[in-house]
């Protein structure tokens, strides 16, 4: 009954409203959206389940792999130094693609061509381990403006119509409840203004850590519209489109949510 | 191997409440959820945790299934002397980590 109420009223907000952007002095990150023992939680690193995650990658960074042995650190040196700022600056164009790649594809981009191992699963303990600790690198850093780079543009505005367009059984778009109701209540929970900064993050929901594009195959599902499959192209345009939107704010990965 | 996180102030004052926070990587497979094709995955939890200090226990417990995986457990203690903290976690399929933290009480 609640439930039933509750999209009634969503319902309500969304008649005639048209989505707006988010004025950028009034951008909020999930952190901030987040009650006090979860955000005590991420805050010590000693708390934060990310971390252990992180841990893992750093192993991983100083293991050698594939048919050409070769380490990660080997090449990259030392992660605090040359990673940092990688997290807030991805995905980024990549010449050979023709195309933008997000982190986890640019490690395993790395893994393949240099290490000459097989490409790490989506999801699996290893990417994310690797990608978490890279993205630890750039705490704290604002995200790049990826429009900075032309070659991206195309792919910004490919996303910006993916978060515009109304999709699913329920024809929502991303944009009616993380543009224009981020301040309300979806059934319980509290909804974001939709900024990636701290992926990969650690969903206590999910009670592990999780990619960006995990989280929004999750709204994709909630909607009931058919998701994409991972790695495909879509996610990453709408991964630059958010990456766009959440310009300026902080990196916090490993980030902790509900 | 699975990594574990402690935290405990390296120095204290005598007499002093410390708090001690542990947080371990596990699965915590409840042993009711069936997988893609219809088989119940096996039960792989964490079934006790105990922590002494200097060798007389100041903590246990136990787990079970409605567990949330990598359990974070938060507890205190009066600081009495200096020595080691040990950290023991038992579980399914001859699941144990040890681990050891000194604190220095003046």
């Amino acid at each position: 009954m609640i439930r039933f109420v509750g999209w009634l009223l969503a319902f309500a907000f969304l008649v005639g409203a048209a989505a707006a952007e988010i004025p950028l002095n009034e951008r909020r990150t999930g952190y901030e959206l987040l009650g006090p023992t979860t955000r005590a939680m991420q805050d010590d690193d000693m708390s934060n389940p990310g971390m252990l995650w992180v841990l893992d990658g750093e192993a991983l960074w100083a293991r050698s792999a594939g048919t050409t042995n070769k380490v990660c650190a080997g090449c990259h040196g030392d992660a605090a130094a040359s990673m940092k700022g990688v997290a807030a600056r991805y995905p980024a164009f990549n010449a050979g693609a023709g195309q933008p790649i997000d982190l986890e594809q640019r490690i395993n981009q790395c893994r393949v061509e240099q290490q000459g191992a097989p490409a790490m699963a989506r999801e699996s303990r290893e990417l994310l381990a690797l990608t978490a600790f890279v993205a630890r690198q750039s705490r704290g850093m604002p995200i790049e403006d990826p429009t900075k780079d032309e070659r991206l543009k195309p792919f910004v505005e490919a996303g910006q119509a993916l978060y515009e367009k109304r999709q699913g059984q329920l024809n929502l778009a991303c944009a009616q409840c993380h543009d224009d109701l981020w301040d309300k209540r979806l059934v319980g929970n509290l909804i974001s203004q939709g900024h990636p900064t701290g992926y990969p993050q650690y969903r206590l929901e999910w009670q592990t850590l999780g990619s960006l594009q995990r989280r929004l195959r999750n709204c994709l599902i909630g909607v009931r519209a058919e998701t994409f499959a991972y790695g495909a192209p879509e996610y990453v345009d709408l991964a630059l489109y958010l990456m766009w939107r959440a310009r300026g704010l902080p990196i916090e990965a490993p980030a902790v949510r509900p | 191997m699975s990594r574990a996180l402690i935290s405990v102030p390296p120095r204290a004052k005598k007499g002093q409440i410390i708090e001690i926070k542990t947080l371990i990587q596990h699965v915590m497979e409840t042993g009711f959820r069936p997988n893609s094709v219809g088989v119940l995955i096996p039960r792989d939890i964490i079934s006790r945790f105990r922590c002494t200090y200097n060798g007389s226990e100041i903590f246990a417990c136990e787990m079970f299934p409605a567990m949330a995986a990598n359990p974070f457990l938060v507890f205190h203690t009066v600081a009495t002397e200096s020595g080691t903290l040990e950290f023991a976690w038992t579980g399914d399929n001859g699941f144990s980590v040890k681990e050891s933290v000194q604190i220095r009480v003046e």
